[in-house]
């Protein structure tokens, strides 16, 4: 059998061309899935099946002579909390445990009319709440670089599925960075776009004004084909910017000469050192192509945790209210309904779940509004503006993804704290809406991968892929 | 006005678990109750912040009554969506009754 590329963008040439079936690329992929799959639990569900009708139809129209799309062939795996019609999306939690969703999500279908196949749905911390994949209702995932270490979360399924070789590239969903968090712990490449450049239509809510939808890729081009393909107008979704997809695959080898990257000189402590340590060599590698480094603050940077911590908890004690055992999912028969809600939610919802469900409605309640919740929207306001006047002086800025490398099973997952300060550079651009990615940058402790987290202002994902692409580049040259 | 560092008791807990429709035992009162002060231990760090004069921020990018034509579009496959209930009857979502059992 003649040998499978390792990126998107490589197997759609080849399968467009007739070098490669849709097939024989599927079986591949397969058969990786079927060598490693019960080690890493990436997937909550491999469709085999239908991806193997789907490859075999986008052959048949490549015989033909029929245009196939910019996607042809390749395989991506989807995350668990986005509805495929008559597949089982379950978030990875009991209470959707067997639900079949009577729609397709607007990534999906746009995926599919673009030519990829999808190989399943991967493993969430449950409702997409957490940083290790360990919230999961149906067991963890298992990083493929280190078995004993947490992918991130909460796509760590996404994540471990493109680091194990399962698929080339695989979907997310970012709302304090859980598609940027796992990217970096797993040594691939994750991207959150602007709020509202992909349809969140299909996407189970969790955090309405913070969810957004990317892609993980081995290499920062296919992160960019992916989201090319995905972002884009939506009518099913009143929050999608009234805009065409952009392009934003030449950017990636556009260098960065004459742009200027940010350095947070207020950056919040809590790095590890060798995390540290990489983030300066990313600065010295982007100066040494051509950009210049510009010193900006971020003085409410701080406080974005906290002001995240209320924001989305409360979003998502108002968007899980639907799980209610009447229309889909679990529900456990009581005298009356009420009854029902309780102890339909008691035994469907895992204990993440609930305390964010609980944080929330507190945060919401009378008397509690204007402490918690109102303040925490004012706080995200200081954030957004510090943000706005940094822009006016850099272009991208720069600072670590995750300030700690994979961590050990067990090692947070009792202390809900420890595991929320995870995200605590990745949050503040959720609150903003803005765009950023990780792009592996060499590693840290214990020899595991660090990711370097570029930001961009909205709809500034050009300048994004620029940086992204030029870190990748001389990481490549650095190892 | 409550500062945002305030502590969580036990009993804020029970409320807001019947509020949000969540059945928790005793036991679970006192461990949520553990876990969500520490967590709110944290929140006080806002109240050193003067907001005064800062308007909320609810979305990133604002779009204001969002309309399209008004005209028909398919919508989902009752009997699919009906398939998916938990109990349904007469084409409708069957639930327990609504009013009359608590005493």
């Amino acid at each position: 059998m003649a040998t499978i590329p390792t990126t998107a963008s490589e197997i759609a040439a080849a399968v467009a061309s007739g070098a490669l079936t849709a097939r024989e690329v599927l079986e591949a992929h397969l058969a990786r899935i079927q060598e490693r799959e019960a080690d890493i639990h990436a997937f909550n569900l491999v469709t085999a099946d239908a991806a193997r009708a789907q490859a075999d139809a986008i052959d048949a129209d490549i015989a033909a002579g029929r245009p196939v799309g910019p996607l042809a062939g390749v395989p991506i795996a989807i995350k668990d909390n986005m509805c495929t019609h008559g597949i089982e999306t379950t978030c990875s939690s009991k209470i959707l445990e067997g639900w079949k969703p009577p729609y397709d999500a607007t990534v999906v279908t746009r995926l599919r009319a673009a030519g990829a196949v999808m190989v399943g749905k991967t493993n969430l911390d449950e409702f997409a709440m957490g940083s290790s994949t360990e919230n999961s209702a149906f067991g963890a995932t298992r990083n493929p670089l280190d078995t004993s270490r947490v992918p991130g979360g909460s796509s760590g399924g996404s994540a471990a599925a493109v680091a194990a070789g399962f698929s080339p590239v695989s979907l997310g969903s970012d709302t304090g960075g859980s598609i940027r968090q796992p990217a970096a712990l797993c040594g691939v490449v994750g991207v959150k776009p602007t709020y509202g450049l992909v349809s969140r239509y299909g996407l189970v809510a969790y955090a309405s004004s913070l969810d957004q939808i990317g892609p993980f890729a081995t290499t920062v081009a296919d992160a960019a084909l992916i989201t090319e393909v995905i972002a884009g107008h939506d009518v099913m979704d009143s929050t999608s910017i009234p805009q065409d997809a952009p392009s934003l695959v030449g950017a990636v080898s556009q260098g960065v000469t004459g742009m200027r990257i940010g350095r947070v000189v207020d950056l919040p402590g809590g790095a590890e050192p060798e995390v540290s340590a990489r983030l300066d060599a990313a600065f010295e590698a982007l100066a040494a192509a051509g950009a210049t480094i510009v010193d900006v603050t971020l003085p409410s940077l701080g406080y974005a945790l906290t002001a995240y911590y209320l924001i989305a908890p409360a979003e998502a004690s108002s968007n899980l209210a639907r799980f209610d055992g009447v229309r889909y999912g679990l529900r456990v028969n009581a005298v009356d309904t009420n009854a029902m809600y309780g102890a339909t939610r008691a035994a469907g919802f895992g204990d993440e779940v609930k305390r964010r469900i609980m944080l929330g409605t507190y945060a919401l309640s009378a008397g509690y509004y204007d402490a918690y919740y109102g303040k925490a929207l004012k706080v995200r306001r200081l954030i957004a503006q510090d943000f706005d006047k940094a822009y006016e002086s850099v272009d991208t800025i720069l600072m670590p993804t995750s300030p700690l490398v994979a961590f050990k099973f067990g090692e947070k997952a009792d202390d809900p704290m420890s595991m929320y300060l995870c995200d605590i550079y990745t949050i503040p651009t959720n609150l903003a809406g803005h765009p950023a990615m990780s792009v592996p940058f060499g590693t840290g402790a214990h020899g595991l991968p660090v990711g370097i987290q570029v930001l961009a202002p909205a709809l500034g994902e050009a300048a994004m892929f620029r940086v992204g692409g030029a870190l990748e580049a001389a990481a490549g040259g650095a190892q | 006005m409550t500062q945002s560092g305030s502590p969580i008791s036990a009993a804020d807990v029970a409320k807001v678990a019947h509020l949000a429709r969540l059945d928790i035992d005793d036991a679970q009162v006192v461990h949520f109750t553990e876990q969500l002060a520490k967590v709110m231990g944290h929140f006080g760090d806002i109240d050193a912040l003067d907001l005064s004069g800062v308007e909320p921020m609810t979305q990133p990018y604002p779009l204001v009554n969002v309309m399209r034509e008004d005209v028909e579009m398919p919508t989902l496959n009752t009997d699919e969506v009906l398939a998916s209930a938990p109990a349904t009857e007469e084409r409708r979502f069957r639930v327990p009754p609504i009013v009359g059992t608590e005493g």
